[in-house]
């Protein structure tokens, strides 16, 4: 569709609606808008944004296409439940503003989920536009549309107001998505908020883990300086467990509750022969070395290297293994492979994502999975040897088994290889916290209201959940913050009642 | 939150020391300890550097380090008073102190850096201490008068023989190895080859040796396990598990190989700073 064919039907659409005659098969045939994009070509070549955001004339066009169900079952597929329908009939109706609020009462981070969040899986997932048309990439796309109106208001400087000091003092471990809703949430009521961050920068997976071109610093850096504004306190380099143990924050140093979000912590490997050789890495040390530390501008004011790599084979079929991928591809591997051992179909990466890594040129290699790494006299890698695997039974996942197939074995010739199979939970809060309980993964156990063990302490994000996504933690976040405020305010009553 | 250089020395020919605002770390930081600095901008390379010594009265820290590259020579560079923008510590878990008899403490160059706080907390502990410390010559040669507080017997070998006995640290450590009775533990910190050749003589006399590695590191947290290393043919982080593993189960080689991964990168990072310095001097 052209821009002028785009505003055309726009134009006559909104007449229907002022004459009261737009049905629901109008609706239907209003075609789903694609997200503008950067060219495939030019876009391997930078890290800047792929997707460029809808204009005004496609944001409203998709959003015709809602049809204000009733029972809104896009609502209930929504981790945090945001009013999905209210949003989107006010971004028909031009009012986007108004739009930004609603989706705020229930999601603080709207510029960031509208572009990270799975929502095909999700809100998409239950669409009756989706439903209907057989194909939920057709729903209506409602994580673009949440993307518009949270761009639109990216120079809106207005903070939060914050309610009269309440003495009280909350830290927050973790400055990721489930830690900035936490800290924005608890300072709102008026406490002392302060987050410690072990990197030295904050916004935890949003700027070392998900690439620049797909969610850009500046967007997370915004969150960050709202917080600020807000009055939050913002300490880096600061690990808790090592400098300062959760018990010393609270029985020394003064705070009445903390909030823990570290995330999820230790790269999974393997156990598979090779895997120390030079040039395996896992996702989040490529990640890290590429966003984080900028390595792709080594020797231009970055001083942190990476591998120059020419065929790289990415393990795995999530997020991480799409973005490591075209993280690679953009630091000038000539061959990218993603092996997976299963098939396209069960690969828990956003379709988006999928689709772009393969209009980057990465080559999927499904149904494999390497049994071994090969390296030269130097432990350079110079191949991965892998077996092929059918599908069986569906396991406790839901999703049909990986069978290899014996004596399938055969090589991909590579100099270097990014794990992409997941974390296993950071043991440095459990080695440092003897109070907390944490289940047989290491995660710790927190009730509906994510209250550990430890009275004042709670906690949320993959630390709890095991692999979550910005979504789920940011809903943790908040149900955190909530449940803070609440046994603060109580704190409070109890003192003022029975001074000391 | 950036860090001030209280004192900053020479110790040697490319060997510094500084001690560095830290209040918080000088108070947590116990032996065996590391931080990760970053010296500069957001995208200052993140290298680990063992804590020498700390005073939580005065809230410092010192580290030592060898000019080895572009960061530590930046690091070399600043004077005192300059700042560091980024320290991330105390990581990596503390020396397992108590008391064993009769330790014997090696260490090659640098590596003396880390060792002292060790052998003094040994001491403390009750231990007999035997030191045997070397470096490839004399202007390398660091923490002697140190050493030679704490130490019931003090070895100092070069490599050159321009200080010392002239010899290798392995050459003294199969000696007092060789006693009756023999040392109960030995602890050997220095270069990855002087690790592997000690664990190989310690072995032989059937010695428990702790060695403390320092190996390639981004976060010093357990999330990017760039650090791994082989411990008895199992993959372990550095950061996390260690830095101290036992050394008899260590794959050195392939330590010592993961540590060059990006030798050439760093070698033209440092000429290129080098020249960048030679520059400015000019310019003045």
């Amino acid at each position: 569709m052209t821009d002028k064919e785009r505003q055309e039907l726009l134009q006559q659409l909104l007449e229907k609606q002022r004459a009261g005659q737009l049905k629901p098969a109008d609706r239907f045939k209003i075609p789903p808008q694609d997200m503008p994009e950067q060219d495939h070509n030019a876009r391997t070549h930078n890290v800047n944004e792929v997707a460029l955001g809808y204009t005004e004339t496609h944001a409203r066009l998709e959003a015709m296409r809602c049809l204000g169900c009733k029972n809104a079952p896009c609502i209930e597929g929504c981790p945090v439940q945001i009013r999905i329908q209210d949003f989107i009939a006010a971004i028909a109706e031009g009012e986007y503003k108004k739009a930004l609020d609603i989706i705020k009462d229930n999601s603080l981070l709207p510029a960031v989920c509208g572009r990270v969040c799975p929502q095909e899986v999700q809100c998409q997932l239950t669409c009756t536009v989706g439903r209907k048309l057989k194909d939920p990439t057709k729903a209506v796309s409602i994580g673009r549309l949440e993307r518009f109106v949270a761009d639109l208001d990216q120079d809106n400087e207005s903070i939060p107001a914050v309610a009269t000091e309440t003495g009280m003092e909350v830290a927050v471990i973790g400055s990721g998505p489930g830690g900035i809703v936490a800290a924005a949430d608890t300072r709102r009521a008026g406490h002392d908020v302060t987050i410690f961050e072990a990197f030295h920068k904050t916004g935890g997976v949003m700027v070392y883990g998900i690439p620049e071109f797909r969610l850009p610093k500046a967007i997370v850096q915004k969150e960050i300086d709202t917080l600020k504004k807000m009055g939050v306190k913002i300490v880096t380099n600061f690990i808790v467990g090592r400098i300062r143990t959760i018990e010393q924050l609270m029985k020394e140093d003064g705070f009445d509750a903390v909030y823990i979000g570290v995330g999820a912590g230790l790269p999974r490997f393997m156990s598979i022969e090779g895997e120390s050789l030079i040039g395996v890495y896992s996702a989040n040390e490529y990640l890290t070395r590429a966003n984080l530390m900028k390595a792709y501008d080594f020797g231009k004011g970055a001083d942190t290297p990476i591998a120059i790599s020419k065929k790289v084979a990415v393990i795995g079929g999530g997020n991480v293994a799409m973005d490591s991928a075209r993280t690679a591809v953009r630091l000038g591997a000539e061959k990218v492979y993603l092996v997976y051992r299963r098939t396209e179909k069960e690969m828990p990466a956003r379709i988006e994502e999928v689709q772009h890594a393969k209009e980057e040129g990465i080559e999927f290699h499904i149904l494999q999975s390497p049994k071994r790494i090969i390296g030269d006299e130097n432990s350079h890698v110079t191949a991965i040897e892998c077996l092929r695997y059918r599908l069986g039974e569906p396991d406790e996942s839901g999703r049909r088994r990986p069978i290899p197939i014996e004596g399938s074995e055969f090589r991909i010739d590579v100099d270097s290889v990014i794990i992409a199979i997941g974390n296993v939970a950071n043991p440095l809060i459990r080695q440092t916290t003897p109070g907390l309980e944490f289940n047989k993964w290491g995660n710790i156990v927190v009730d509906e209201n994510c209250k550990t063990s430890m009275e004042g302490v709670y906690a949320g994000g993959d630390i709890v959940l095991g692999a979550a996504t910005v979504i789920l933690a940011m809903g943790q976040g908040r149900i955190a913050a909530a449940a803070i405020n609440r046994y603060l305010a109580e704190k409070k009553r109890d003192s003022e009642k029975n001074p000391t | 939150m950036s860090h001030k250089i209280v004192v900053k020395k020479k110790l040697s020919e490319d060997v510094f020391t500084a001690e560095i605002e830290a209040p918080l770390i000088a108070q947590a930081r116990k032996p065996g300890q590391f931080v990760i600095i970053s010296i500069n901008s957001d995208y200052s390379e993140r290298i680990p550097l063992t804590i020498a010594d700390a005073n939580p009265r005065k809230g410092t820290i010192s580290l030592i380090w060898q000019r080895v590259g572009k960061t530590t020579a930046e690091l070399a560079d600043l004077q005192q008073g300059d700042e560091i923008a980024n320290i991330s510590g105390p990581l990596g878990r503390p020396t397992h102190i108590e008391s064993f008899g009769t330790v014997v403490c090696v260490g090659g160059g640098i590596g003396n850096a880390p060792l002292l706080p060790i052998a003094k907390a040994l001491k403390k502990a009750g231990n007999k201490i035997i030191s045997i410390i070397g470096a490839r010559t004399k202007n390398l040669l660091i923490l002697e008068d140190e050493f030679a507080v704490i130490s019931d017997e003090l070895i100092v070998t070069t490599d050159d023989g321009s200080y010392g006995r002239k010899a290798l640290v392995t050459e003294p450590l199969k000696e007092v190895c060789g006693r009756d009775p023999k040392p109960d533990q030995a602890f050997v910190i220095g270069p990855a080859i002087m690790m592997k050749f000690c664990c190989e003589v310690t072995k032989q006399f059937n010695v428990p040796t702790q060695v403390s590695l320092n190996t390639i590191m981004v976060d010093g947290t357990g999330m990017c396990g760039g650090c791994r290393v082989e411990v008895d043919g199992k993959p372990k982080f550095v950061c996390v598990d260690g830095p101290e593993f036992d050394g008899h189960k260590v794959n050195f080689d392939l330590m010592m190989k993961r540590l060059d991964a990006y030798k050439n990168q760093e070698q033209n990072a440092y000429e290129h700073y080098k020249k960048h310095q030679c520059k400015i001097g000019l310019d003045k």
